[in-house]
C-alpha cells in the first residue's frame, strides 16, 4: 500500500463571514517534498497554511496531513469534530514558523525551545535541555543559549522560532514568510537552515517571496492568487515559463 | 589626555553653559517655607500630644490590629487574586454560559460598595441558622410525594461557618475578585495573540498556553493596578469593623482615643501606621515587577549597560 501524501488538500474552502478567502485548494505535498507557495498579497496563503495547522477551521473540502484529517474523525461516513485535546495532539507533528517569529519574551533562547518537549511531550528537564542546545547549535546559536529573543536580532530569533518548532520532531513543516519581516543582510542566514533541513529531508511548505531560494530549493512551486491555485510544477518551469497571464504579471512585478 | 581611536584625536570634552531652571529654584523656595510652617504646627500645637500618641501607638491590642489588618488584607488579596484571574478566564472563554456568569459576578459585586457587603456578610446569620449541603430540594420533593426523605449530607451552624472574621475577608475577598477579574482580563488582551498561536501551534493546550505563556507575559500589565488594589485593600480593611470585627487597626486606635476623650492623636497615629504598612506593600510591588519585567527591552538594555560598565572600562 502506497503512503499517503504529507499532506492532501481536496477543494479546500476557507471564507470569513461573506468573504471568502479560500476557493478550492487541491494539492498533494509528498513525503520529503519541499513546496513553496507565492502569490499577491490577500490571496489567502497565509490562511492556506494555518488551515494546515488548524489555527482556522475550514468550511468545506477535506484536509488530511500524514493520512489523518484535520480537525475530524470519519466513521462510516459522518464527520466528527476532534476535542481541543485531540487538536492539540494533531498539531505536535506539525511545526509552524512565523513571519513575526513569536518567540516567547519571558523565556530565553533555550527555554524557548525546551518548553514544547518539556511541557507537551513532558520529556525530564535534564534531556529536554541537551536537545534543545543541540538544536539551537544546529541554527547556529550555540552561544546564544541564555539570551532573551529582545537581545537577539530578527535572524537569530527566527533561526531560534526555527529550532523551537523542530523541538517537536514534527513530520511537517510549515513557514508563514519567515524572512520577510528580516532587513536584508539577515534573510541568508535564516535560508541556510531552512535549506539545511529540506537536505536533511524535512517536508516544508514554505510561503515565500524569495524566488531565488523557491528556485534552488522546492520541489514543486505554487502560485496562488484570490483564493485559488492557478499553476502549479517544477519552479524553474513556473519562474521562466510561466503560462498563466496573472502569473506573468506577478513575477514581473517582482522582478 | 588624548587617546588615538581610529587615527583620529578624540576632541576636547564640551564645555558649554548649562540651561538655567529658576523655576526649580522659586519651587524649592516654597516649598521649604511650606515645610517649616508645617512642621512647626506640629511641634507647638498641643492638640497632638506626641508623647501620649507614642505611648499608645504601639499597644497590645493596637499590634493585634496591625497583624489582623495585614493578615485580612494578605487573605482577602490572595483570595481575589486567585478567583480574579478564574473569572477573568471564564469571561474570555468561548463557552457563553461561562463568561455570561463572570459578566453577572463582576457585575454585582462592582456595584454593591465593600462597606454595605461587609455589614450584609456580617448579617447572614439572620438568613438560616443553619448551612446545610446536601441534595437540593429534597425537602420540597419529600412534601411533594408525602414522603420522608433525608438529603442532607452535612450542616454546619451559621455562626460557626461565617465568624466576623469570615464575613469579613468574604466581603473583602469577593469583592476584590470583581476587580481583579478586570484587571487580569485587561492583562491577558494585552498579550499578542501571535504568542497563544505560537503556543498553540506547539501542540499546546489551551490551559497550558494561558498559564505558561499568556499569563506571565500579562504580569507585566497586571502587576502596578494590584499593587494599587492591595493598598487599597489595606486601607479597606477599617470596613470590617462594621462587620463586626473589633481587633482590626483602625478601631483598635480609635478605641483608645475615644477611651481617653483624646482622638485626635489616635488619628494622627493612624495616618502613620498606614503609611508605615503601605510602604512596606510598595517594596513588595517593586521586586514583583522586578521579577516578572524578564526579557523586556528595558531590563535587557539596564543588563547591558551593566556588563559595559563593569566590563572594559
Ligand atoms: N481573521 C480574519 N478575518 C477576516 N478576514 C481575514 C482574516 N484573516 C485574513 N482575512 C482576509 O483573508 C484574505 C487572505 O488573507 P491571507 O493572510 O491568507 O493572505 P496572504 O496571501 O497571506 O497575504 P500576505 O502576502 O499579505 O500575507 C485577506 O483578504 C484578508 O483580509
Ligand atoms: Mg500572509
Amino acid at each position: 500500500m502506497a503512503e499517503p501524501p504529507m499532506v492532501l488538500a481536496e477543494n479546500v474552502h476557507k471564507s470569513y463571514g461573506r468573504t471568502e478567502v479560500l476557493r478550492g485548494i487541491d494539492l498533494a505535498v509528498e513525503r520529503g517534498e519541499v513546496m513553496c507557495v507565492i502569490g499577491p498579497s490577500g490571496s489567502g496563503k497565509s490562511t492556506f497554511l494555518r488551515c494546515v495547522n488548524h489555527l482556522e477551521k475550514i468550511n468545506g473540502g477535506r484536509l488530511s496531513v500524514d493520512g489523518r484529517l484535520i480537525g475530524y474523525r470519519e466513521k462510516n461516513g459522518k464527520l466528527y469534530e476532534l476535542k481541543e485535546r485531540e487538536i492539540a495532539a494533531q498539531r505536535r507533528q506539525i511545526g509552524m514558523v512565523f513571519q513575526r517569529f513569536n518567540l516567547f519574551p519571558h523565556m530565553t533562547a533555550l527555554e524557548n525551545v525546551m518548553e514544547a518537549p518539556l511541557k507537551v511531550r513532558r520529556q525530564p528537564r535534564a534531556k529536554a535541555r541537551v536537545a534543545a542546545r543541540l538544536l539551537l547549535e544546529r541554527v547556529g546559536l550555540a552561544d546564544r543559549a541564555s539570551h532573551y529573543p529582545s537581545q537577539l536580532s530578527g535572524g537569530q530569533q527566527q533561526r531560534v522560532a526555527i529550532a523551537r518548532a523542530l523541538a517537536m520532531e514534527p513530520a511537517l513543516m510549515l513557514f508563514d514568510e519567515p524572512t520577510s519581516a528580516l532587513d536584508p543582510e539577515l534573510v541568508g542566514e535564516v535560508l541556510e537552515v531552512m535549506k539545511a533541513l529540506a537536505r536533511d529531508g524535512m517536508t516544508m511548505v514554505v510561503v515565500t517571496h524569495e524566488l531565488g531560494f523557491a528556485r534552488e530549493v522546492a520541489d514543486t512551486l505554487v502560485f496562488m492568487d484570490e483564493g485559488v491555485i492557478l499553476e502549479q510544477g517544477p519552479p524553474t518551469q513556473l519562474l521562466t515559463h510561466p503560462t498563466h497571464p496573472r502569473l506573468q504579471e506577478f513575477l514581473s512585478k517582482v522582478f | 589626555m588624548k587617546t588615538q581611536e581610529n587615527g583620529r584625536a578624540r576632541p576636547e570634552a564640551i564645555r558649554a553653559v548649562p540651561v538655567r531652571h529658576p523655576g526649580r529654584w522659586i519651587a524649592v523656595a516654597v516649598l521649604v517655607v511650606l515645610t517649616a510652617q508645617f512642621a512647626h504646627m506640629l511641634f507647638t500645637n498641643e492638640q497632638f500630644m506626641w508623647a501620649y500618641m507614642f505611648e499608645n501607638a504601639f499597644r497590645p491590642s493596637v499590634l493585634e490590629g496591625v497583624r489582623t489588618s495585614l493578615v485580612l488584607t494578605v487573605l482577602a488579596m490572595l483570595i481575589g487574586v486567585a478567583l480574579g484571574v478564574v473569572i477573568a478566564v471564564l469571561r474570555l472563554s468561548d463557552n457563553p454560559v461561562l463568561s455570561g456568569v463572570a459578566w453577572v459576578y463582576t457585575w454585582f459585586f462592582r456595584a454593591v460598595p465593600r462597606l454595605v457587603l461587609a455589614v450584609l456578610f456580617g448579617n447572614m446569620g439572620i438568613l438560616y441558622a443553619q448551612y446545610t449541603v446536601g441534595l437540593p430540594f429534597t425537602e420540597q420533593f419529600a412534601d411533594l410525594l408525602g414522603v420522608d426523605i433525608n438529603g442532607t449530607i452535612f450542616s454546619i451552624d451559621a455562626n460557626t461557618l461565617l465568624t466576623g472574621f469570615m464575613a469579613g475577608l468574604l466581603a473583602l475577598a469577593l469583592s476584590e475578585a470583581a476587580y481583579m477579574a478586570e484587571i487580569v482580563r485587561a492583562g491577558i488582551l494585552s498579550v499578542d495573540p501571535g504568542q497563544a498561536e505560537a503556543a498553540s501551534a506547539l501542540g499546546m493546550s489551551k490551559p497550558l498556553v494561558m498559564r505558561r505563556i499568556v499569563l506571565p507575559q500579562a504580569m507585566r500589565v497586571i502587576i502596578p493596578p494590584t499593587g494599587n488594589e492591595t493598598i487599597a485593600m489595606l486601607k479597606d480593611t477599617a470596613l470590617v469593623a462594621f462587620v463586626p470585627v473589633t481587633n482590626e487597626l483602625f478601631f483598635q486606635l480609635t478605641a483608645i482615643g475615644t477611651r481617653d476623650f483624646r482622638p485626635f492623636p489616635m488619628l494622627v497615629a493612624a495616618c502613620l501606621w498606614y503609611v508605615a504598612l503601605t510602604s512596606v506593600l510598595l517594596v513588595g510591588q517593586y521586586f514583583l515587577e522586578r521579577r516578572f519585567s524578564r526579557g523586556t527591552q528595558r531590563t535587557a538594555r539596564a543588563r547591558t549597560r551593566l556588563r559595559v560598565l563593569g566590563g572594559d572600562h
